[in-house]
């Protein structure tokens, strides 16, 4: 068949390639790299969770579960929800998705029409842009900057809303940032959602992983359930990535229409999945407090070895990313990455592949060995004051 | 230094013993100067005891022998179990000493040459102390996991070098 990639869609075509993807084939051809570039935890999932999965598939738990996954599970994640003050039928209002990813696809192909504007605040998480666009609506980019601890402002947000505005995604914890809201940051964007009537898509998928008091979900503000998209699941705060299971929350007559894409698309989250949910939720609290007080150890371990190499790096209070600045050596997000992995054999993504906020940073992972992160901060130490040497 | 914060130094410290008192300040989010105060004052309590290394001693070419010997004994008026514990734990080839509710109420872990060395100490040495009632040895063949370390774990990091 001759010019079959015209043929193709063009929505599609238009996407521009990850690129994470790059790095991923740099970084894959070099030996004794350490990676700091990983977006997943370091640790295996507790052994009682994969334990009770076996146990599972040994009774023969191997069937389709109801579309919106079992109602035990359900049940399970609207209790646990009551936790960030939050009420959520496990009838009506909760689906069990295959991870995040695809809650973040049925919440944006439920809430879009063609042509509606997403506001995305940046730096963003990868997939927020293309999911937007494959669900016909446009992404505007709402800048958050390091003066600000890349929390979302309400000054930020009122120069781009316009009457198309239907939605505007929210991430915190965030992923690159580490950045996390406060109470009353939260309630200032719920007053402007519900003034200037739009959804929120809230990805809260890091929650657990709040290291600055409790974590604050938009949907607990006034008003806010009923505009309000939330999703969570199980990959970072009980290190479950693998097993694909998330979940999405929100009012009744949201979820009855995102139930059908979900329905047609996928039927049902692999059952494995859930019962491994299942046993995390029911009985994996004391791990994942454990996890996330490993996580906190490091975090402090790598935000302060940056700022000592001379690194500007906000407090990151959530996620496992830190965030530095690495403005001062004059290089670009993308030219500090690739001469540190070349020179320096630390591997790290450039801010800019997270939007065009995210220049002048780079994203380094603490879900590594303290050892790990103490060898690459060296190796970043010399990397960066070889530069810094170079530009005197 | 507040208990949680001793708690957790402790906690790394029993992690790796290794690692320098300035990380460990850094990991706890306390000044170098804190920290250190803080273990000089648990060592002087006596709560941190002595830094060691977890070894796997079956990869080394050793032919020791360990055995774990079930001691049963009649306790003694006002000294409780404590006077025959230290008459156990004084021997130099007894490397612990544990007193356990149930069946029995020593547990002495033993080490030694060969088995007839455990053997014969068990026989002249251990059930010769007066009120010891018996005793029952167990020895080690393998082991699997030892103070929260598994010795042939195969569960390397499985991730991607670059993930979103």
């Amino acid at each position: 068949m001759s010019g079959i990639s015209e043929r193709l869609s063009k929505t599609v075509r238009g996407l521009p390639p990850s690129g994470i993807r790059r790095f991923f084939d740099l970084a894959n051809q070099m030996q004794d790299v350490i990676s700091l570039g990983v977006g997943e935890p370091d640790f295996v999932t507790p052994w009682h969770v994969r334990e009770a999965s076996v146990y599972a598939l040994e009774r023969g738990y191997t069937s389709y579960t109801a579309n919106s996954g079992m109602l035990e599970l359900r049940r399970e994640i609207s209790r646990y929800l009551q936790k960030f003050d939050l009420d959520y039928d496990p009838e009506t209002e909760i689906l069990v998705t295959v991870g995040g990813s695809e809650a973040i696809d049925l919440a944006l192909r439920t809430l879009l029409e063609p042509g509606d504007e997403v506001l995305i605040p940046e730096p963003t998480y990868v997939s927020y842009k293309p999911c937007t666009v494959l669900a016909g609506g446009v992404p505007i980019d709402v800048p958050t900057v390091g003066k600000d601890d890349f929390r979302l402002t309400v000054n930020n947000l009122v120069p781009r809303i316009g009457h198309r505005t239907k939605a505007l995604i929210m991430s915190f914890p965030n992923n690159p940032t580490g950045a996390v809201m406060g109470e009353d940051d939260v309630r200032g964007i719920a007053k402007l959602a519900n003034e200037r009537d739009f959804f929120v898509v809230s990805d809260e998928i890091y929650a657990e992983l709040s290291y600055a008091g409790r974590h604050h979900s938009i949907a607990a503000q006034p008003g806010m359930k009923e505009r309000t998209v939330l999703i969570s699941g199980f990959s970072k705060a009980y290190a479950m990535t693998g097993w694909r299971v998330g979940y999405v929350a929100g009012p009744r007559d949201v979820m009855q229409e995102l139930l059908k894409i979900h329905q047609y698309t996928i039927l049902c989250a692999p059952i494995m999945g859930q019962m491994a949910a299942l046993e995390a939720l029911q009985n994996g609290a004391a791990e994942r407090d454990r996890m996330v007080e490993s996580y906190n150890q490091r975090r402090r371990l790598i935000v302060g070895g940056l700022r000592r190499i001379g690194l500007e790096c906000h407090e990151p209070n959530g996620a496992f990313y830190a965030f530095p600045s690495i403005q001062a050596t004059g290089l670009n997000s993308e030219e500090f990455a690739e001469g540190l992995l070349k020179e320096g054999r630390v591997a790290v993504v450039p801010g800019r592949v997270f939007g065009g906020s995210g220049e002048g940073y780079i994203r380094a992972s603490y879900a590594t060995s303290v050892e790990q992160i103490e060898r690459a901060l060296e190796r970043i130490d010399r990397f960066v004051n070889a530069r810094m040497l170079q530009r005197v | 230094m507040e208990t949680s914060k001793r708690d957790a130094i402790l906690k790394i410290l029993h992690q790796n013993g290794r690692l320098s008192t300035e990380t460990i300040a850094t990991m706890v989010g306390e000044s170098t100067e804190a920290v250190k105060q803080a273990i000089k004052e648990m060592e002087d309590e006596r709560i941190i005891l002595r830094y060691s290394a977890t070894i796997n001693w079956e990869r080394v070419k050793t032919e020791r022998v360990t055995a774990v010997i079930d001691v049963k004994v009649t306790p003694q008026r006002e000294v409780g179990f404590d006077a025959i514990a230290e008459r156990v734990y004084r021997f130099a080839e007894v490397k612990s000493v544990t007193l356990m509710s149930g069946a029995f109420d020593l547990q002495v872990v033993v080490e030694g040459d060969d088995i007839r060395e455990i053997a014969r100490f068990v026989s002249e040495r251990l059930s010769t102390i007066e009120h010891v009632i018996s005793t029952t040895t167990h020895f080690l063949l393998k082991t699997y996991k030892s103070d929260g370390v598994i010795f042939d774990d195969n569960e390397h990091d499985r991730r991607l070098v670059v993930t979103p």
